[in-house]
């Protein structure tokens, strides 16, 4: 009885071995591979990347057309940003980012799975290959940029941190928190600036250190924390959903610069243009007056070769981009630009509005300008 | 017997049972061996893809970061591995902590169970049977959010008997301050331990020889508490003086503050673990035959002896083996510290994991911990239970 339990157990093992050597054949160079998907167990083990998608130049447009859609990593828990309402859809200005890249590669936005990751999840989900993108109210930093395997696209969303305190706390600026409890999300790049801006202005205080934004918010509105610090964009969209949000303000203090934007894997280039040139197709989408409303009629009037470029009319810049030659029209047509996706999440007609400021096209004083189409 | 080798040589090879063992367990290892390889060169190779290496260089990094608790002075200048040690700390506080009151509860939890007193026996099945059908993340979430940060605010903070403060920035104990004398009473503290170990081995030792086994236990507890007693009287300056937790604007100073973090997953812990714990108390209890009872009192021995030398010594060899497994399951649970924000080895390593990127470094290390704790868990009780258990002769 025993010799066969382990004569069996052997042969159980190496049936898992040639599933191993099956499942991670090596790709020459130049090769085109498509990749399973690989599936992630987080929180337990946070994705040893075992199997990781051979990233290389193509594969990650080549797996996504395969597959059929787009795997977006999206926020769920800031409405404006990322946010998934009871019925399961998913709405925001990052969201909406995955379908306009979606429309640019399949000219259908609805072709993309969004999976929500926490702050600490995310970098790993990324690595390992269980999404394509990740657009997360995700700050571009040195240390992301190297050691955590991600390259930054172009900043969507510029922003700073800040700190919000109860208005009856009395509190109207940092020294305000000496000897206070500061209420903050773990795996962020808040965490970091806070201890930063708080040692270098001689403040003690003790954090409290949650794993997600709804624990982070939820100890703050029970009176754990006398202040609760995060992105001021994310202190916005969350006051929307406490109790009272007027009893609440925003100190007007920015403890740190916050460029928010996509982010994908190291070593696939053509994946990293495609998703950067998503972003400047928005941008000039705006800057040359297109919206979804009338890109049909540009696209059949427009005289300006730009123009014409961006729309497919003249040239081939779609297809540099391994791409179709409408795939910023589809974009503009079913996503719409950078302003309306702006103001359809964030404008003044939403809970969650946010003054342009930075956000505006450098005609208008703002930090959004695209390169040329060329 | 000459017959017998002869027999032995005459099998092939291939047909001894003895080699074929062997070569079954070598290709055995082997396969498991190759297996772990090319789950770890897959691994290396998917990394370098995107340029990243593996290393435990980056722990000497600054971690930049703070920590809400810990037991030795750390801040955003230390590094990644201090802040890992602060984890660990507080992981094997929650964890010592834990250990001892789920025991302490379980014990009275399951002689309760066994009460013929009908409200003390339903009451405790109550809890057993409700207690043990929750989910444990549940249930600390439910002592986070549901209690502990639903005490009331700081400024109408609740002052219970005894000093106590009670708020949701906290419990506030009355603690103990170290004056000037108190290393030497640290020193005094130490010859009461060494004397309380030699009265227990000694009144072991005369237990057994003259067959009629002392309270050992009790008589070196006693022997140290008076040893500590005298040290305090006699030293010129008492060696700890009493620090009264008070409010100090938003929060609270003075004593010892206890974070809803901490209590939370503390309470949680030791609630939940002491149902499971008062279960195998009571099926210890219970395995001992009722002929052993009715012997032991027939011998002339009264209830209290019965149960000290005749049951207890033979329901703990039941206990002990199930009661390693809750307490190695305690250790583990505590890792869902991060559900209520207390900073454990495996939330801190978390952090760093995000921080860094250092995914299968930080899983690794945490990993390996949590394998010590439980070995050195299982060492310990499985040394204890080789004490108690009977011996055959
Ligand atoms: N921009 C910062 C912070 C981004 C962040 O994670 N913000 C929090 C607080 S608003 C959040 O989005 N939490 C949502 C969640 O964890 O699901 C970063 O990239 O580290």
């Amino acid at each position: 009885m025993r010799k066969t339990l382990s004569i069996l157990s052997v042969l159980v093992l190496f049936s898992l071995l040639l599933a191993a050597c099956g499942g991670a054949q090596p790709a020459a160079p130049g090769e085109t591979v498509t990749v399973k998907e690989t599936v992630v167990v987080t929180v337990i083990a946070p994705a040893a990347p075992a199997v990781v998608a051979p990233a290389g130049y193509g594969v990650t447009l080549e797996t996504v057309k395969t597959r059929g859609n787009l795997i977006c990593g999206v926020n769920a828990q800031v409405p404006g940003f990322g946010y998934v309402a009871a019925d399961g859809s998913f709405s925001g200005f990052d969201v909406d980012y995955c379908r306009a890249l979606a429309a640019a590669i399949f000219g259908d936005p609805s072709k993309v799975e969004f999976r929500p990751v926490t702050a600490a999840e995310r970098f790993t989900a990324l690595q390992s290959g269980e999404i394509d993108i990740l657009s997360r109210n995700t700050t571009w930093s040195l240390v992301r940029d190297t050691e955590l395997g991600t390259n930054f696209v172009h900043t969507t969303f510029y922003d700073g941190q800040g700190m919000m305190v109860p208005t009856d706390s009395g509190i109207t600026d940092l020294a305000g928190l000496e000897g206070g409890t500061v209420c903050v999300q773990t795996g962020t790049t808040t965490e970091l600036n806070l201890a930063d801006v708080m040692a270098a202005n001689g403040i003690s205080y003790t954090p409290a250190v949650f794993e997600d934004a709804d624990k982070t918010f939820a100890a703050y509105a029970e009176g754990r924390c006398d202040a609760v610090t995060t992105d001021k964009s994310g202190l916005v969209s969350r006051r929307t959903v406490l109790a009272d949000p007027a009893a609440h303000v925003i100190l007007d203090v920015t403890m740190s610069k916050e460029p928010l934007g996509p982010a994908v894997r190291h070593g696939d280039d053509q994946w990293f243009d495609i998703a950067q040139w998503t972003v400047f197709a928005m941008f000039s989408g705006e800057e040359f007056g297109i919206t979804s409303a009338n890109v049909d009629d540009i696209k059949s009037s427009a005289t300006a070769p730009e123009v014409k470029r961006l729309l497919g009319v003249e040239g081939d810049l779609g297809l540099k981009l391994g791409l179709t030659n409408d795939w910023a029209y589809n974009i503009l047509k079913l996503v719409g630009n950078y302003a309306e996706v702006y103001n359809r999440n964030l404008g003044p007609d939403t809970p969650t509005y946010i003054p342009r400021g930075y956000n505006s096209l450098y005609v208008d004083g703002g930090l959004l300008y695209a390169p040329p189409f060329r | 017997m000459q017959n017998q080798t002869q027999q032995k040589n005459s099998i092939p090879l291939w047909r001894d049972e003895r080699v074929l063992n062997i070569l079954g367990q070598a290709a055995f290892a082997a396969a498991l061996i190759l297996l772990a390889l090319i789950i770890y060169q897959n691994m290396k190779a998917g990394l370098a893809k995107q340029g990243i290496t593996i290393s435990l260089d980056f722990l000497k990094g600054l971690s930049g970061f703070d920590i809400s608790e810990f037991s030795f002075p750390y801040d955003r200048n230390s590094s990644y591995w201090q802040a890992y040690l602060v984890g660990l700390v507080n992981t094997l506080n929650v964890s010592i902590l834990g250990v001892l009151f789920s025991t302490i509860l379980g014990i009275i939890l399951g002689v309760a169970r066994l009460s013929t007193n009908f409200i003390i026996n339903r009451l405790a099945a109550f809890y057993l049977e409700l207690v043990r059908n929750l989910s444990l993340l549940v249930f600390l979430v439910f002592w986070y959010l549901g209690v502990f940060l639903k005490m009331p605010r700081v400024k109408d903070a609740l002052l219970w008997p005894g000093d106590i403060i009670l708020t949701n920035r906290g419990v506030g104990i009355p603690w103990g301050l170290p004056t000037a004398s108190f290393p030497t009473f640290r020193l005094i503290l130490l010859a009461g331990l060494l004397l309380a170990l030699i009265v227990f081995f000694s009144l072991r030792a005369h237990g057994k020889r003259t067959g009629r086994p002392p309270l050992s236990l009790l008589w070196s507890l006693l022997a140290f508490l008076l040893i500590g007693a005298a040290g305090w009287l006699i030293l010129p300056e008492a060696p700890l003086t009493l620090d009264l937790p008070f409010v100090k604007g938003l929060n609270l100073s003075g004593g010892k503050i206890l974070s809803p973090e901490f209590m939370a997953l503390t309470s949680g812990l030791v609630l939940y673990t002491s149902a499971f714990i008062g279960e195998v108390v009571r099926a210890g209890i219970q395995s001992v035959s009722k002929g052993q009872v009715e012997a032991s009192r027939a011998l002339g021995l009264n209830a209290f002896q019965t149960l000290r030398l005749i049951v207890f010594p033979q329901a703990l060899r039941v206990i002990i083996p199930p009661l390693t497994s809750q307490y190695l399951n305690l250790i583990k649970n505590s890792s869902l510290a991060i559900a209520v924000g207390y900073p454990d080895v495996f939330y801190v390593s978390n952090t760093i994991q995000n921080q860094t990127g250092r995914a299968v470094e930080m899983i690794s290390m945490v990993m390996a911990t949590y394998l010590l704790f439980s070995l050195i868990t299982s060492a310990l009780m499985n040394w204890y239970n080789q004490r108690i258990k009977l011996v055959e002769r």
